[in-house]
């Protein structure tokens, strides 16, 4: 299954995009996804420690992904 | 309303937003770019968001605020884009007919906006260096690393 994540902040700078695609074998959780996206860092750069959201939502790392849905990043959060 | 902004924050505007002719107290709040951080002279911050999901989040902060607190009145805005030191990146104006609840619903209000909103923060400092930093203050490692999953006690 093809998941397509956003990218944003600092793990965008790190990829060099503020997207990348996965292909993953199906079924998907949170928990594949970050383990991917972890390995597939193009730079040496660690990232932080991540959260995701699953169309628009938090999600844990047993949440389940689907074809079609719209999977983020969230890097520490820094508003204010 | 439209709860992210790119153009300058008019904070009289949040208060006239709020404002009703019962209620007594308003609070507004400003966050505004200091010249420093973490002993680094700033020159400017440039704020970016995941949008749709940043616009969400807010509008159920104030939900929730208003909900938490009969009678309170909320009105937020945080701006993204590049900004120089003083200016306004947040507003919070919140009313109420009597003067306590407000400030209870403001540090609730608060703590939301900065552990809750996918919004990221690039400081700009004096010798041309850029760094994405965490609510904390830190870069976004080292507060993760500090606070654990969760970035929620910074006060930054």
């Amino acid at each position: 299954m093809r998941v397509n994540i956003l990218l944003f902040a600092s793990v965008a700078e790190a990829f060099g995009n503020d997207q990348v695609a996965l292909e993953l074998p199906a079924p998907v959780l949170v928990a594949d996804v970050a383990a991917a996206l972890q390995a597939a860092v193009p730079t040496s750069a660690a990232l932080p420690p991540l959260r995701f959201a699953v169309n628009q939502e938090f999600v844990d790392d047993g949440f389940p992904i689907h074809e079609g849905d719209e999977v983020a990043v969230i890097p520490p959060v820094a508003g204010g | 309303m439209r709860h992210l902004v790119r153009q300058r924050i008019d904070p009289d505007r949040l208060r006239l937003e709020v404002s009703d002719p019962g209620c007594g107290a308003t609070i507004l709040f400003l966050g505004t770019v200091r010249d420093e951080n973490d002993g680094r002279s700033v020159t400017g911050i440039e704020y970016t968001a995941y949008e749709p999901m940043a616009e969400r989040e807010l509008r159920r902060i104030v939900t929730a605020v208003e909900g938490g607190h009969p009678g309170v009145r909320m009105a937020v805005e945080h701006r993204l884009g590049e900004l120089v030191v003083g200016e306004v990146s947040l507003a919070i104006a919140i009313a109420h007919p009597r003067s306590a609840p407000p400030l209870d619903a403001l540090r609730e209000a608060l703590h939301a906006v900065k552990s809750c909103v996918p919004i990221w923060k690039r400081e700009h400092y004096v010798d041309g260096t850029r760094r994405w930093v965490a609510a904390g203050g830190g870069s976004a490692a080292q507060d993760l690393a500090a606070t654990g999953r969760r970035p929620e006690q910074g006060d930054g």
